[in-house]
């Protein structure tokens, strides 16, 4: 299941092409919220919440939340994405039966659907980016041009949020479902992922348990890049994302291919 | 070119231990329209799924537009256009976009796109919606717009699993007018249907499937007959009144009996003066025999069950 190439041609693009028109359509009415949300959580945590809290590393609470933020919403919009989004298509709308009726294969359609996903998560990663660095002369959230890195690492953690919440869809019967994937792997990576808090803060089995989760290798990486602290052992959290992506990847793979051709 | 559009050998499919499809045989010829004919459950949609690279063939051989579907479905889907039961269009796109996006999946260009939708949207009487949501559309028009889709790349084999179920009978009549336009244009049909009448308007030849087998092949005029003979008398009364008249019709003559109601087959020559004796067309009416009664014959009371 791991290892072979997988039967992806054209055809993924033109799935991801489908998702960008759709997109292309309804961007003014999604980027409201989407827009708003940066904003309000600085304003809320950063400043509001912030002014009681200090660090040992005496840094600002904003500037501490900064590399959250840029893993947390752009994991949203990718799980999102590729999670509803994607069971809607499947099962609601039965979009993905009619893109099987064309030379498109099912890996065709799950790698365009996931590169999607991907992209939902670069682009919020992209505009929180660009609100950071808006509000730089207040906040010094952004100290280092390695701060770039923060798409490539948005790119990775995209794909891996889009694969594992794909892997998902294609085992839920109804939207209810969900709940499942929201409460038990999302809520719990987004308070714990160390993008709240400093993860030290907590005992030692809980540290270790959170290794186990994602969110907390690209929290890790934008903290890395955001302060221009780079070193060596954060080739391991780069890694951890790399296999995970593959991973998912594959198994989004096989068993969409068990749900879609019966 | 002895070429056939379907060719299918000991096609069969099993879902754990149903047998859905029990080893058919029978071939699409190149430019002819062809039904599959069955009740719910006789392995219709099944046969349909393995056409259209939607479901593994379980056993046989299956070659369609000359093509293994198991070895070359990319190949296979590029040659045939597929309406499927259920609705399928994209919701998230208006008319027009519906069949762009589909037709950029066959690798079409911009221009080539743009003159192909256009072309559709006047076929089927759609160009004034181009613009609309799709779920704004008469279920008649989502029903077309489901075959122009299908037809966006210029397939060689349309294939249509019950293309007028749910439609009211005005649209029913509209889409088999426009089959019937896309049969003289040369298009190849194959199409699965429940309904006798619009197998008997649209098709050249019909296999009736039950219970996943084949049990009759030919054209609608030969199946009706060979399987239902020239006439048919209906009788609408309780057998004891029933059995001295089926008695005095002479000649050869078939009955079929189910509760109050029975069918007599034969010549009509050997059943008017059956009718003439009851005398009331609503107790013992006369006519053709047709599609449905070749189907009461070939599948006797199950159909009940």
């Amino acid at each position: 299941m791991l290892i072979g190439a997988p039967d992806v041609s054209n055809g993924a693009v033109h799935v991801w092409q489908r998702n960008f028109d759709v997109f292309r359509r309804v961007w003014r009415t999604e980027s409201l919220g989407i827009g708003l949300e940066p904003w309000i959580v600085i304003l809320a945590m950063g400043f509001g919440l912030g002014r009681f809290v200090e660090l040992d590393s005496g840094e600002e609470y904003i500037q501490f939340l900064a590399p959250g933020l840029l893993a947390m919403f752009p994991m949203f919009a990718a799980i999102f994405e590729c999670g509803w989004g994607a069971f809607m298509r499947l099962e609601t709308h039965r979009t993905y039966e009619a893109v099987l009726t064309t030379p498109a294969s099912v890996d065709d359609l799950i790698t365009g659907e996931i590169l999607w996903g991907t992209t939902r998560s670069a682009l919020n990663a992209t505009y929180i980016l660009v609100v950071l660095l808006i509000l730089g002369p207040w906040t010094e959230a952004v100290r280092s041009p390695w701060a770039i890195l923060v798409l490539p690492i948005a790119v990775l953690q995209g794909f891996m949020f889009s694969a594992l919440a794909m892997s998902f869809a294609s085992l839920a019967r109804a939207m209810t479902h969900f709940g499942y994937l929201f409460n038990v792997v999302v809520m719990p990576m987004f308070w714990l992922s160390g993008g709240f808090f400093p993860l030290e803060n907590l005992p030692d089995w809980a540290q270790r348990v959170a290794w186990f989760m994602p969110l907390v290798h690209s929290v890790e990486l934008n903290r890395a890049v955001l302060t221009g602290d780079l070193r060596p052992e954060l080739l391991i959290d780069v890694a951890w994302l790399a296999v995970g992506a593959w991973v998912f990847y594959r198994a989004a793979l096989a068993l969409m291919r068990r749900r879609l051709i019966v | 070119m002895g070429r056939f559009a379907v060719d299918a050998v000991e096609l069969r499919k099993e879902f754990g231990s149903t047998v859905a499809v029990d080893g058919v045989s029978f071939v699409v010829h190149d430019g002819e329209c062809f039904g599959l004919l069955g009740p719910n459950g006789a392995g219709k949609t099944t046969t349909i799924r393995m056409i259209t690279c939607a479901s593994p063939v379980g056993g046989g051989r299956l070659l369609v537009t000359g093509h293994d579907v198991t070895e070359e479905p990319r190949l296979v889907k590029s040659r045939i256009g597929v309406v499927p039961q259920d609705e399928n269009l994209d919701p998230d796109l208006p008319t027009r976009k519906n069949l762009e996006v589909y037709a950029r999946y066959f690798g079409l260009s911009g221009a080539e796109i743009r003159e192909r939708v256009d072309e559709q949207l006047e076929f089927f009487e759609l160009d004034g919606k181009a613009k609309e949501p799709v779920n704004t559309l008469s279920g008649g028009m989502r029903r077309r717009l489901l075959i122009a889709r299908a037809l966006i790349h210029q397939p060689q084999l349309l294939v249509l699993d019950e293309p007028t179920v749910g439609l009211d009978p005005q649209a029913r009549h509209l889409v088999w007018e426009q089959l019937r336009r896309l049969r003289e244009r040369g298009v190849t049909q194959l199409l699965t249907t429940h309904y006798m009448d619009e197998a008997a308007q649209l098709c050249d030849r019909i296999v009736v499937m039950h219970r996943g087998s084949i049990l009759a092949e030919g054209s609608p005029r030969e199946l009706v007959q060979e399987h239902a003979g020239e006439s048919v008398l209906e009788l609408r009364m309780p057998a004891s009144e029933r059995e001295p008249l089926v008695a005095a019709a002479g000649g050869e003559v078939a009955v079929e009996a189910y509760g109050d109601v029975a069918y007599l087959f034969g010549e009509q020559a050997a059943l008017s003066p059956v009718a003439t004796r009851v005398g009331d067309h609503f107790r013992g009416l006369l006519r053709p025999a047709n599609l449905e009664d070749v189907f009461l014959r070939l599948t006797g009371r199950e159909l009940l069950e």
